[in-house]
């Protein structure tokens, strides 16, 4: 009764709060209802064991569901190694590496993943030609020029702009851009990977733009106040200083982007065809790793076909692509971590 | 400021005159950067609303005539003009609901026991670092995951259930970081308190800390099923039917015990699904259903993102621990 | 216009000085000097303003909105208020420098650190850079410590280093001032005592104004102190005069330790 002297002047009254606890445990444990005469029996002791496989209970079911991730992770690799397996008994990897044609579904089969990648390779590369130049100059410019109320706008909007489905994306491609840009380019034609790659970056621009604001954002106002105090303009501080202190951040935003670009699907299969095409001109039409598995999911392969496992060979290409990109971007942030 | 030359010499103690001048020439000079910098960030900050504009201007152009009533209560059709999105909403809609019902306790799950309970040892760290990798997996592998653990291995079909569970696993990373930023920006004196009536760690969690962070979790559940509902990929990857006229079997029945599970395994198209297939239509007329689709989509898009925006910002307007 | 005399002696004189954070009056009415080639310490209370004011001296408020200065600080010899609108901020931190409480090298080399102030004024030869970055880290006491690893990153160094490094990197742009906000607040007693020696060295070369809230420090290393309190500035003279006998009430129970 310690508290009734005060139990006036709290907020909460105390005696809620000391009641609460007993009573929940009574309520959320279906144990205690069940057995009811026991509970004399065991008296408090047993009353606190149960508590603790209550918790126990509690505790291995959200493990569970974080052990869920690995599991998730597990399933992914094992599900494309197992079909990757019975597809390269048919075809040598040596062929799926070094063959220049990729033709699975045609009576004159041939395997070579070469077309694909390199649609992939240059959508990415023209995405990347505009998302990361324009994306690093929004954060720089959000986060150490823009005036506070610019700042409030500007960036929910970006982030709306992130948040539109891709396949529109692929129709703004294919019908806005595509058709402007024939007005430059007479001779591109109607599917293109320029078209693809440029609307795919500006897709991309909020990606890089928000982690790399944030980097910059988390560089302590001390080093700003440095460099100001040795009479830096803006643009001196964010370049000489903000910059290369935010360089891990800014380093896994790209990261980031480059492993977007590559997995990205519905832009480049509406957009830059469907045809594997080995080339590099951005020109020209090509189909990527992802528009290729959109493309056989579209038609009716049958379930344990080779056309049906080769959508599995180039998804682990893809898997793979994208998880070396993750590790040098792990590996860099650790890099400059030991260095700061 | 005006220079004054100083008949009295001090200048030449301190700064001399000439190198003040210089001092200016060069601070001005750097000066011109900063003005160069400015605009070309505005201009950058342009290029991406211009697109924006311009995106959303086409699709109002060419799909705003397509909008009516009979779009939304008509199935897809032959016929360009008599098509309509009935059975994609439906079916994202049903899609949706599955995601939500298995993503949000799995990830919030997840995120609780990351935060507040996981050990620091290494293999915390390699469920962290597995979350941190999924994230970054493209969409269209967990639909190749989807297509040979759910649709054939446990033999779901070309279901709204394997849809929707493969939309779930995509948006786990999701639910699971927002639940666990959300915890974090609790204070540690919150935990402190309720241990100190004598609390477990599970009523700490339930009653407390789950609670308080509630908001910021239905931030991350929203932008989570708004990047869901613009998924193409992966439904395209587990083969689901672009040309669906009929709807799945009601979840209400006349019958005993009137809750029917079967529309689970029914077949079913979703809002992008039907887009892309008009997209992809040659004859110019399906384009412009496709506008209207993809006007539809946006517009449920921005609106859930447009929500979490808001609650976001309620949020740090209103809590300040 | 002062007299000659008073030029000559003056550095810089601080005519009724008021600084508000948006509507919070933060300095009151503040009039003092600044003597050339001497070092003046403000101590007070924390929350007195001190650093506030120090901050005036380099327009650093100017990189928040909401901050406003009413009165002058005259710098001499030119006679100018660097506090009004149409000085460029940029070049009053050119010409007075800051030395922060918590040292913050910038995320480079010691090299670059230094040559940091140089490159911003747009200096690129490397033999005028190598001189200058010489005569400043000798300056600050740290050549011998560093000088076969320049091009090590600052972070390594330990944390009076860092300190004495950023003095350097103040130093080497040759400024009319330098302005130090509790240099030593973040240091162990040994590094404490190197940069209060360094600073007493300084003095021949440059006029400074330090912060500080250790009054055993204001007492050993300057000439001449201010006492502020609840943003005025309740008592200026000669460090000897303040510390033995101070004029005013409030002065002699801080500096007696009866309140602060």
């Amino acid at each position: 009764m310690l508290f009734v002297g005060n139990a006036k002047n709290c907020l909460i009254h105390p005696n809620i709060l000391l009641a609460k606890y007993p009573a929940n445990l009574l309520i959320q444990n279906p144990v205690s209802k069940e057995l009811p005469s026991k509970k004399e029996h065991v008296g408090k002791l047993g009353y606190s064991y149960r508590r603790k496989i209550h918790e126990r209970f509690i505790e291995s079911i959200l493990f569970l569901s974080a052990l869920l991730s690995v599991v998730i992770m597990m399933a992914i690799i094992v599900m494309l190694v197992k079909e990757s397996v019975v597809f390269f008994k048919h075809v040598s990897i040596w062929e799926f590496l070094t063959d220049t044609q990729w033709t699975p579904l045609f009576d004159d089969a041939h395997y070579g993943i070469l077309p694909l990648v390199a649609g992939t390779v240059v959508s990415s590369v023209v995405a990347l030609l505009v998302a990361l130049p324009l994306g690093t100059i929004i954060a720089i410019y959000l986060s150490e020029f823009a005036p506070f109320a610019v700042r409030e706008v500007a960036k929910p909007f970006l982030e709306l702009l992130g948040g539109i489905p891709t396949v529109v994306y692929g129709y703004f491609a294919l019908l806005f851009v595509t058709p402007l840009l024939q007005m430059i380019f007479p001779e591109l034609p109607g599917f293109s990977l320029l078209s693809a790659g440029l609307v795919m970056g500006i897709m991309i621009i909020p990606y890089v733009s928000s982690m790399t604001e944030d980097a910059m954002r988390a560089v302590p106002m001390q080093l700003r106040e440095g460099s100001y105090a040795m009479g830096a303009t803006r643009f001196q501080t964010a370049i000489r200083v903000v910059t290369p202190a935010a360089f891990s951040g800014i380093a896994a935003a790209y990261i980031l982007g480059i492993s977007r670009a590559v997995g990205e699907t519905m832009v480049v299969a509406i957009a830059a065809g469907m045809q594997p095409n080995l080339t590099w001109n951005p020109m020209e039409p090509a189909a990527t790793i992802t528009a290729y598995i959109v493309q056989v999911s579209l038609g009716d392969l049958p379930h344990g076909s080779v056309g049906y496992q080769t959508i599995f060979a180039a998804g682990l290409t893809l898997l793979l692509i994208t998880l070396i990109f993750n590790i040098i971007g792990h590996q860099l942030r650790k890099r400059y971590r030991e260095i700061y | 400021m005006k220079f004054i030359k100083n008949k009295s010499g001090f200048l030449d103690r301190t700064k001399g005159a000439n190198e003040l001048i210089d001092l200016r020439k060069t601070i001005s000079n750097h000066k011109r950067w900063d003005l160069l910098f400015m605009i070309t960030g505005i201009i950058a900050l342009m290029i991406a609303i211009l697109t924006f504009i311009a995106l959303f201007a086409q699709m109002l152009i060419d799909g705003m005539p397509r909008l009516s009533w009979d779009f939304f209560t008509s199935f897809p059709s032959r016929r360009p003009e008599s098509a309509g999105i009935l059975s994609a909403w439906v079916g994202t809609t049903l899609v949706m609901l599955v995601t939500a019902v298995s993503a949000v306790p799995l990830g919030v799950g997840a995120g609780v026991y990351l935060e507040e309970y996981a050990p620091k040892n290494l293999f915390t760290e390699i469920i962290e670092i597995n979350v941190t990798n999924l994230a970054g997996v493209p969409s269209i592998i967990y639909g190749l995951l989807a297509l040979g653990l759910f649709v054939y291995q446990l033999g779901f079909g070309q279901s709204i259930l394997a849809a929707g569970m493969a939309l779930a696993l995509l948006i786990l990373p999701v639910v699971i970081v927002a639940t666990r930023e959300a915890i974090r920006s609790i204070p540690i004196a919150i935990r402190e308190g309720a241990y100190a009536l004598g609390a477990t760690k599970w009523q700490t969690v339930s009653d407390h800390l789950l609670p308080y962070s509630s908001a910021g979790i239905l931030t991350g559940i929203i932008i989570g099923l708004a990047r869901a509902i613009g998924e193409t990929a992966p439904i395209i990857t587990i083969g689901a039917l672009t040309f669906i006229a009929f709807l799945p079997p009601s979840p209400v029945t006349n019958e005993f015990p009137f809750i029917s599970f079967e529309w689970l395994t029914a077949p079913f198209t979703v809002m992008p699904i039907q887009m892309f297939n008009w997209v992809s239509r040659p004859e110019e007329a399906f384009q412009l259903n496709a506008a209207a689709a993809g006007l539809v989509l946006v517009v449920m898009t921005l609106t859930m993102n447009g929500l979490a925006i808001y609650l976001r910002y309620r949020m740090r307007k209103n809590i300040k621990w | 216009m002062q007299e000659n005399a008073a030029i000559n002696r003056y550095k810089s004189e601080v005519k009724n000085l008021s600084f508000y954070y948006g509507t919070f009056n933060a300095l009151k009415n503040i009039d003092m000097v600044l003597h050339d080639k001497k070092i003046t310490a403000l101590i007070g209370p924390s929350g007195c303003g001190k650093s506030t004011f120090l901050r005036c001296y380099n327009r650093m408020h100017d990189l928040y909105p909401g901050n406003r200065y009413e009165g002058d600080i005259v710098l001499y010899p030119d006679n100018v208020n660097i506090l009004s609108p149409k000085v460029d901020p940029i070049e009053v931190r050119m010409r007075i420098s800051m030395v922060f409480q918590k040292p913050n090298p910038f995320p480079k080399s010691i090299y670059e650190n230094v040559a940091y102030g140089l490159r911003v004024r747009g200096i690129k030869q490397r033999a005028i850079l190598d001189e200058k970055i010489e005569d400043a880290l000798r300056n600050a006491a740290l050549w011998n410590e560093v000088k076969d690893r320049l091009n090590h990153l600052a972070f390594n160094l330990s944390g009076g280093q860092q300190q004495r490094l950023c003095i350097a990197r103040a130093l080497a742009t040759n400024p009319e001032i330098l302005l130090f906000d509790e240099p030593t607040s973040a240091l162990d007693p040994i590094a404490t005592a190197s940069i209060e020696e360094l600073i007493a060295d300084l003095k021949d070369k440059v006029t400074i104004l330090i912060v500080t809230h250790n009054m055993q420090q204001a007492a050993r290393v300057s000439d001449y102190t201010a006492f502020m309190y609840l943003g005025e500035l309740i008592e200026f003279g000669e460090t000897d005069d303040i510390f033995i006998k101070p004029k005013n009430k409030q002065t002699e129970d801080y500096i007696t330790g009866r309140f602060g």
